[in-house]
């Protein structure tokens, strides 16, 4: 990328990435961490998103598309601002994962990758997430919840909801 | 943050610096931490590789080889550069010990890191983490460049004339990437994909270099058994099993939690008195004693010690050090679909037999866990689960039939209780969602 207003990325994801790609013995050992920071700042990996990075590494769109529909946290399309991620894996599921996962359905009025009309939250159930002595555990985004119970889902939304409103808020400020 | 748990019967080697804040460099120094690395920088490769040998530590991500053998497999003269390459992709589900490491003492990652790099000659090493694991991955961040900026690291490490480097990195959710091939693959920045061995990764590894890949609990084992001596370290544990290891107890059990405890403590002790027992004061069903891949058993079988070779006598596998009790309110028909749902989900399809064979155990045990299942599909599901093992190029294939050929053995009347229509007894019904 020559001129940082063609990026699609703000201006600290784009620097982030020129030093990125020419860290490692070969740029494209870039691929799988620029997707994933990628998709945190936009939301999703949209054409624009692939395009940006296949042209940064020096591969095609093609590849790029090859390796990135491997990885189960990459996404081609957007979820909620909130997306919470229920693990439902064995020791989760022992500790009444399932039952957590149906007070989300109920709560949030939609189903396994759902996304709420007002976009705020999605919901996916997920593979292990390295939480089993926690269990059931959740991630909100990157943000864990261990030993989470159904009664206490209500009042872990109110207080994404109350930060969701709080940001928008802030940027129409 | 995750809670930590304690019991007198834990002897902390490997964790003895959690919740002291040792993330922090300083804490670190001050509590021992990079004296192992100059000694072995002082002491050079053999002897590092020697007390290593000396250690009997063997890799804890499952496998269990033998560390000190691994590095000594690595050739010393090199046209291609060499690399260490720390697996922290943890996902073998029951398994959450890496993710207590590097919260509470990523610099022992580091050490570890550089001591392995020292033995085998390289000047570069990975720290792979899970995608899952950001807010981890930011401290390990953190704790690298704080060791570049004390000079731990970089062209001259302890004022020496040797160079090493480390570089962290995300994976983006894969289990199948905790296969060292595949995660080679992945750090190339392809799909992770295992390769076919031979040649192993001591001889062709990543980008085509001589590669040293240990589990991130064995690497920050490695400093350690530097300060400790091998022989010291090797005399915690029973023969062939050196030193202590992180059991992660989760499931229906009072106290769940991540203890340290020495190889060969025994299993029934363990999830009795460690972890406070059945939780309720429930009656014990079945325990999967080393992560979601290893073959269940029974509680009449669990007088056993808990290092690699008693419980492979056993019939199981040590695995990733993932204790999973279940109670008798389990139905482990429903247990064996959620396990090889799992594995259907994570097999990348590249082997014919775990591509087709997960893909069918899934669909012939939720059919029966409906409901709809025939006498002939018990059979049908262990000739399958036989017929997946060791026809495929990486260990996924293994880790979803093994499992499935215990319950379906060891649990025979339970799938005979679900036949011709009977709703399931435990009459839990779980949709398994995932797709």
């Amino acid at each position: 990328m020559s001129a940082e207003t063609m990026s699609v990325f703000s201006p600290a994801l784009a620097a982030r990435f020129d030093l990125l790609v020419e860290k490692y013995p070969l740029r494209r050992s870039a691929l799988v961490p620029m997707l994933l920071y990628a998709q945190d700042e936009i939301g999703y990996l949209s054409d624009a998103v692939i395009s940006e990075i296949a042209h940064r590494i020096g591969i095609t769109e093609l590849d790029v598309r090859n390796v990135a529909t491997y990885y189960s946290m990459l996404r081609f399309k957007p979820v909620g601002r909130y997306n919470i991620q229920v693990c439902t894996n064995i020791s989760c599921m022992l500790r009444g994962a399932y039952d957590l996962f149906d007070r989300f359905q109920e709560e949030l009025n939609i189903g396994n990758k759902g996304v709420t009309p007002d976009k705020i939250f999605s919901l996916e159930e997920v593979e292990c997430i390295g939480a089993c002595c926690w269990a059931p555990a959740i991630q909100v985004n990157y943000d864990f919840h261990d030993e989470l119970k159904p009664e206490l889902v209500p009042g872990l939304l109110d207080g994404y909801r109350g930060r969701a409103l709080a940001e928008s808020e802030a940027k129409n400020a | 943050m995750p809670r930590l748990v304690s019991h007198p019967d834990e002897v902390k080697i490997v964790t003895k610096r959690f919740g002291l804040g040792a993330a922090e460099i300083n804490r670190y120094v001050e509590l021992g931490g990079y004296e192992s690395a100059k000694k072995c920088l002082a002491q050079g490769p053999e002897w590092i590789i020697e007390e290593m040998k000396a250690s009997s530590l063997r890799g804890r991500g499952g496998a269990g080889f033998p560390t000190g053998m691994k590095w000594s497999f690595v050739p010393k003269q090199s046209a291609k550069p060499k690399y260490v390459l720390v697996n922290g992709d943890e996902s073998e589900p029951g398994t959450c010990k890496d993710h207590l490491i590097f919260l509470h003492d990523p610099h022992s990652v580091i050490e570890g890191t550089i001591i392995a790099g020292l033995a085998i000659g390289s000047k570069l090493g990975f720290i792979y983490l899970r995608g899952e694991y950001r807010y981890l991955i930011e401290i390990m961040e953190k704790a690298v460049a704080d060791a570049y900026a004390k000079g731990f690291l970089g062209k001259n490490i302890f004022g020496s004339d040797t160079e090493f480097n480390i570089i962290t990195q995300t994976g983006a959710g894969a289990y199948e990437v905790g296969e060292e091939s595949a995660l080679m693959e992945s750090l190339e920045g392809k799909r992770g994909v295992p390769r076919i061995k031979p040649p192993f990764p001591a001889v062709v590894g990543l980008y085509g270099g001589p590669t040293v890949i240990n589990n991130a609990e064995t690497i920050a084992t490695v400093p350690h058994v530097i300060a400790m001596g091998g022989a010291a370290y090797a005399a915690v544990g029973t023969p062939r099993n050196g030193g202590t290891r992180l059991f992660c107890l989760s499931g229906h059990v009072e106290r769940p939690g991540v203890y340290e405890l020495p190889m060969g403590y025994n299993l029934r002790k363990m999830i009795y008195e460690v972890a406070g027992g059945v939780r309720g004061g429930g009656k014990l069903k079945a325990v999967v004693p080393g992560g979601s891949s290893t073959p269940v058993l029974l509680p009449e079988e669990i007088d056993i010690g808990m290092d690699f070779d008693q419980v492979g006598k056993a019939g199981s596998m040590l695995g990733s050090g993932g204790v999973v009790v279940i109670d008798d309110t389990t139905c482990i028909v429903e247990f064996a679909l959620r396990t090889i749902s799992f594995y259907q989900h994570e097999s990348c399809g590249r082997c014919i037999p775990c591509r087709e064979g997960t893909d069918w155990l899934k669909k012939s045990l939720t059919r029966f866990h409906a409901g709809f299942g025939e006498a002939k599909d018990i059979d049908n599901i262990q000739y399958l689960a036989e017929n997946m093992m060791g026809r495929t190029f990486c260990p996924l294939g293994d880790a979803a039939a093994m499992p499935t050929l215990g319950f379906v053995k060891k649990f025979r009347k339970e799938f005979e209780d679900h036949l011709n229509g009977k709703p399931c007894p435990f009459a839990k019904h779980v949709e398994i969602a995932m797709v």
